[in-house]
């Protein structure tokens, strides 16, 4: 085959492909073939890039020039120019905010300097969909060299590296396998958990679209050291993409004899399927999820016996999470001790996060553990956007905490977020800035949980219940006072007396947020003011005399006809017929609209 | 499709990585083709075409060719930068078919540069 000198990677995750990645995929192609350069060029989809701020994104290779947020109309100029008379488009290129000149080579741009890919080092480099490309960087290399270890060989070198559960809790994988390792019971399941419900969390679905068969991979080691024949990969029906990716990955694989019977020429047997979830935030839980495959209601079941005693069909079961089996592989290839010298002493390797919120780069970040919470926000993450000031990162996803700027140089691992009352969880991370009400924030996340307790404990159920009431008449300026007292005593006793994990941490953010961010609800109850101006209750608009030019500018945007006055004439709101929407603040130019 | 032995692994492997390898950024030798207008009148595209026969003729697996635009020495074209690993980038000018198979040989090769046919040593920035 003649070799090609140009590889245009085109990101194809689920952020770029909303912004129409797939169009500009076929509208370069077109172009290509205009010019006659489809022999020279390759045209290539790739996994995540994790910059979806910026998408769609687009990468030539080998020069390296990243190309962002291009549009169907600048791909015949963009193909012209670079493929055709090898000039680069600097205006197509990425800016970073406050500054003039575009940074062309992807390796130089601060959002991308600062990471360490591990689980994600195929992003933007392969194309899913093709095992071969998967296979040229070392793709199934981790697994050929298991089938020549024994399998305590494997879980050994598993423990060596400190690889801990990506979900969340934390777990040792190697003790993990060796429990279930030990069990004399047969058949045993491996269970891939890849039900991703957290708002705002992508970083499982971002790895089974980028790079499905790492996970393959990593799964079919773990059926050799724990002695499994059959696996489920579980994932919910909200992916399609990411579903689509891995069944034809587990096709793939098993095209090739890496997946059933006599796998790479061993002894070795192993069959995957992927089962697909409705959705439900509780099945995330293991022994829900575990009902779920079974065709049950996805319930939490009492623990003791644990899953890799008693799970599937009562036999021993292995759960990971996606990115714990993406990072097997490398752990087999490298060795164990090479995990080991990434992180802290605690909490080894790397941790992918989603970074979302009031950030200027949003997007997928992998990162090495015991990093900075700042070095993510403002490096990676370059800073609040619109320069407004930072007040909180809540953590660990729904059940996860808030945490104030003291704690932005505590380094993110297990522990230390634990410790300060949040979690890991499975790497949300979301920014706020000072606009944030901090007690509407615990108001949004509790009514989600609420939503999503399965009921089956009553303090789940109805504590969540009354714990949602009583945050909603806060927000709504019908506080009192003791109301703070009470929701830190339910928000204890979900959490002592729930039998689940979404129980068990479902009253971290009301928790965290009274404990960082008291003065809020001390506002909101004694003096009927929220401090960030979000909740609508405790907000009243006013036209400030001295400022406003009668412009009308507001009057026209006004939805409902609440502002009036004559032209050049300082105009008044109509208290009665507002509707709090804020419409005229933002059209205003002169900062005449008082809001408090 | 056949099922695999490790053996057919490390084989897919080596093949595959001949056409993933642009996306390393690492090779023995980079070639640069000067593909502004001035270049493709004077005839870039051919070069270009000839240099990827080369490639593939001797079944090169770590040659990076890519392109770039005008030098601001028109009168020079067609041109190509050929960097050898680890030494500095080589310019030569007005290139045929012969002179490129030449500076294949002996250059791209071997990493001996063609003095004869060059117009010196170093390169223009990319961007």
């Amino acid at each position: 085959m003649k070799p090609k000198r140009t590889h245009i990677l085109v990101c194809t995750g689920t952020g770029c492909v909303s912004a129409g990645a797939f169009d500009i995929m076929e509208a370069l192609k077109t172009e290509i073939k205009k010019h006659e350069l489809q022999d020279e060029i390759a045209v290539v989809p790739t996994g995540c890039n994790g910059f979806c701020e910026n998408g769609p994104l687009v990468l030539f290779e080998p020069e390296g020039i990243f190309y962002r947020r291009l549009k169907v109309q600048d791909i015949p100029f963009l193909v012209e120019e670079h493929c055709l008379k090898g000039r680069p488009v600097p205006s197509l290129m990425y800016t970073p905010p406050k500054e003039k000149s575009p940074i062309p080579a992807m390796k130089d741009i601060e959002f991308f300097k600062h990471q360490k890919l591990v689980v994600l080092r195929n992003r933007g480099r392969i194309d899913p969909e093709r095992i071969e490309d998967y296979i040229a960087f070392d793709g199934y290399m981790g697994l050929a060299k298991a089938l020549e270890m024994s399998p305590e060989e494997i879980i050994e070198e598993v423990k060596v590296s400190g690889l801990r559960g990506r979900g969340g809790a934390g777990f040792p994988t190697g003790t993990k396998w060796q429990v279930c390792r030990d069990q004399p019971s047969t058949p045993k399941y491996l269970v891939c958990n890849a039900d991703e419900g957290d708002p705002g969390a992508f970083m499982d679905r971002s790895v089974l679209e980028a790079d499905p068969h790492a996970i393959i991979e990593g799964m079919i080691i773990g059926a050799r050291a724990i002695g499994a024949e059959q696996g489920f990969i579980y994932v919910r029906t909200e992916y399609p993409l990411a579903v689509q990716r891995i069944k034809k990955a587990i096709q793939q694989a098993e095209e090739n004899g890496l997946l059933g019977e006599g796998i790479l020429g061993s002894d070795l047997k192993f069959t995957l399927s992927v089962v697909q979830g409705a959705g439900a935030f509780v099945c995330g839980e293991e022994s829900a999820l575990m009902q779920s495959i079974m065709g049950k209601v996805g319930r939490p079941k009492q623990r003791p016996p644990f899953p890799a005693q008693k799970g599937l069909w009562g036999k021993p079961t292995n759960i990971n999470n996606v990115e714990t089996w993406a990072n097997i592989p490398q752990i087999i290839l490298n060795g164990g001790e090479w995990l080991a010298g990434l992180g802290t002493e605690n909490s080894k390797g790397t941790k992918i996060f989603s970074l979302v919120g009031k950030v200027n780069n949003t997007g997928l970040v992998e990162v090495p553990m015991g990093i900075k919470i700042r070095e993510i926000v403002y490096g990676i993450g370059g800073g609040i956007l619109g320069g407004r000031k930072f007040k909180a990162v809540q953590t660990g996803g729904p059940s996860g905490g808030c945490l104030p700027e003291s704690m932005l140089d505590m380094p993110i691992d297990y522990e230390s977020l634990k410790s300060v009352g949040s979690m890991m969880g499975s790497g949300g991370l979301i920014v706020m800035d000072d606009k944030t009400c901090m007690v509407d924030v615990a108001r949004y996340f509790t009514d989600f949980l609420a939503h999503e307790s399965c009921g089956k404990c009553f303090t789940c159920r109805k504590g969540l219940e009354r714990m949602l009431e009583i945050l909603t008449n806060i927000c709504d300026g019908k506080g009192k006072e003791g109301d703070v007292e009470l929701l830190e005593e339910l928000a204890i006793m979900v959490k002592e007396a729930s039998m689940c994990a979404l129980g068990q941490t479902a009253g971290n953010p009301v928790l965290s947020t009274i404990r960082y961010f008291r003065d809020e609800y001390d506002a909101h109850i004694r003096e009927r003011r929220c401090p960030a101006g979000f909740c609508k209750a405790l907000i009243t608009y006013s036209i400030l005399e001295d400022k406003c030019v009668g412009c009308g500018a507001c009057a026209r945007a006004c939805p409902v006809d609440a502002i009036s006055g004559e032209k050049k004439q300082v105009h008044k709101i109509d208290a009665d017929k507002c509707i709090k929407c804020g419409a005229c603040a933002e059209v205003c130019k002169f900062d005449a609209i008082d809001k408090s | 499709m056949a099922k695999l032995k490790i053996q057919d692994l490390k084989r897919i492997r080596d093949e595959s990585r001949r056409t993933v390898l642009l996306r390393e950024g690492t090779a023995k030798a980079k070639v640069t083709v000067h593909m502004g207008t001035c270049g493709i009148a004077a005839g870039a595209r051919e070069i270009m075409d000839q240099i990827l026969r080369l490639v593939e003729k001797h079944n090169l697996q770590d040659v990076m060719v890519t392109s770039s635009g005008c030098a601001g020495m028109c009168s020079h074209e067609p041109m190509m930068t050929v960097e050898y690993r680890y030494t500095a980038p080589v310019k030569y000018i007005d290139l045929n078919e012969e002179k490129v198979a030449k500076i294949f040989e002996k250059h791209i090769l071997n990493g001996e540069p063609v003095p004869e046919y060059a117009l010196g040593v170093g390169s223009e920035s990319m961007y």
